[in-house]
């Protein structure tokens, strides 16, 4: 971003139509110059279901780009014991449908720094920082947070909350699921 | 007495193949407990031909010509094959990372011809047996060949990519079997022989159709390239039926080739 500057500057005929992106430009320039690693903060609330027989959903959290494509994967909770019938418990990651259409079945299970065990009802807190496994580097851009549940004799929910990287700011984007997940909160830090 | 014949005339057009009107009167299909698997595993199958696609309701399907294909192109063997009165199980243990193909393929030759009584006569089976049983005064003899092909795809962790064989009728699909959802449309391409055709005719219908009073059936034909695109707005199982005629006969005793395929495919939601 900050080497795009010098450029606008000796363009003074894009200067009026680009002055908003020059600003933007200038400010991305120096809030990531200057600032540490950004950092992604996540809470997802997984809410209490009323149900007979209750099994902690299996979740998965990615960030996609705009045409939906997986950018990176943050979280997968799932079951890794075996089955009574001694099957294994991947046998039901493909009930994420589109984590799993869409990056799941590209990779070896478990996924370093990625999987790990089911989570109870509640507010889950994640904290993801730049540079550092798994979110890495990410180019800035437009992206979206997905977060997909999928619950054994339940149900299935996506729910996607967008956002702009680098963050100019700390911003905190919301959204919320209907059935099978509550809030999902974006809290991004520059 | 004429039960039994009626029974012994779809039994015999079960387990010869059919022609294009049996397949619209008695549509046959294969249909798996999971299409979509993440772990090593048993699938189970149901085969039959029955008056709607999915729904129970006529014969089982004769399944020996069933070849079941893994990833590495090794066979895999149907195991616990039952043949009940309206449809045949079948279990497949399925435990390599791809693909996995089921191919029923099904041919021979179909004669209609008037005896010297003008009585009228027909026969199923072989090239070899046909030359046998067709007498040499038949008059108004017709024979056609028939080659039927019926696929269905499973899919353990990533897809791998499929080869068709380059005869008789066959698919290739825009978007690997396995990973359709709804609202995503699809560009199917038929090949006679390893060439785009047109001119197929392909019908497609979609499963759970005892509840709801439209059969709601599409209609589509192949256009110069092969190709038909196909809206697949609503999740659940699809039956995919094509059907070709040409006179491209691998023996001289038919005049005419009838082509058909049958696809079975899962289509998920968003």
């Amino acid at each position: 971003m900050r080497k795009w500057v010098p450029e606008f500057i000796s363009l003074p005929a894009f200067a009026p139509a680009l002055l908003p992106a020059l600003i933007a430009g200038i400010f991305a320039g120096s809030f990531t110059g200057q600032a540490g690693a950004g950092e992604i903060n996540l809470k997802v609330t997984l809410p209490q279901i009323n149900s007979a027989e209750y099994h902690r959903p299996y979740v998965a959290i990615w960030i996609e780009k705009p045409d939906q494509t997986v950018e990176k994967n943050l979280a997968v909770w799932y079951s890794q014991k075996k089955t009574d019938k001694g099957e294994q418990s991947d046998k039901w990651l493909k009930d994420l449908r589109q984590w799993w259409r869409k990056s799941g079945r590209d990779q070896a299970m478990p996924l370093d720094g990625v999987t790990g065990a089911t989570r109870p009802v509640g507010e889950q807190k994640l904290s993801f920082v730049e540079g550092k496994s798994p979110l890495g580097n990410l180019p800035a851009g437009q992206y979206n947070v997905v977060v997909e549940s999928a619950r054994e004799k339940g149900g299935r929910e996506l729910v996607r909350v967008p956002f702009t990287w680098p963050a100019q700011k700390a911003v905190t984007a919301k959204s919320s699921g209907q059935e099978e997940l509550g809030d999902v909160v974006v809290e991004l830090k520059p | 007495m004429k039960l039994q014949t009626i029974l012994k005339s779809a039994l015999l057009s079960l387990a010869i193949g059919m022609s294009a009107s049996a397949v619209q009167a008695h549509g046959v299909w294969i249909t798996s407990s999971s299409s979509v698997l993440s772990a090593p595993q048993f699938v189970t199958f149901d085969a039959a031909a029955s008056s709607v696609p999915f729904i129970i309701d006529h014969r089982p399907l004769v399944i020996d010509a069933l070849s079941i294909s893994a990833p590495d192109g090794s066979k895999v063997l149907p195991v616990n094959v039952m043949k009940g009165e309206l449809r045949t199980v079948f279990d497949a243990k399925l435990e390599q990372t791809g693909t996995y193909r089921l191919e029923l393929l099904r041919s021979g030759f179909r004669a209609n011809w008037k005896d010297a009584e003008n009585k009228p006569k027909r026969f199923m089976g072989t090239a070899e047996a046909l030359s046998k049983e067709v007498p040499a005064d038949a008059k108004e003899l017709k024979v056609t060949e028939s080659i039927n092909r019926m696929e269905n795809f499973i899919t353990l962790g990533k897809p791998s990519a499929l080869k068709t064989t380059g005869s008789g009728l066959e698919l290739v699909m825009g978007t690997h079997p396995n990973d359709l959802v709804a609202g995503e449309p699809v560009e199917l391409t038929f090949f006679v022989d390893g060439k785009p055709t047109e001119g197929v005719e392909v019908e497609m219908i979609r499963s759970q159709s005892r509840y709801r009073n439209k059969l709601d059936e599409k209609k589509y034909k192949t256009d110069k390239n092969g190709k038909i695109k196909v809206a697949l707005q609503e999740a659940g199982l699809y039956w995919l039926d094509a059907d070709f005629k040409d006179n491209k006969v691998s023996n001289k005793l038919a005049a005419e080739r009838s082509l058909a395929y049958v696809l079975t495919l899962e289509v998920l939601p968003q």
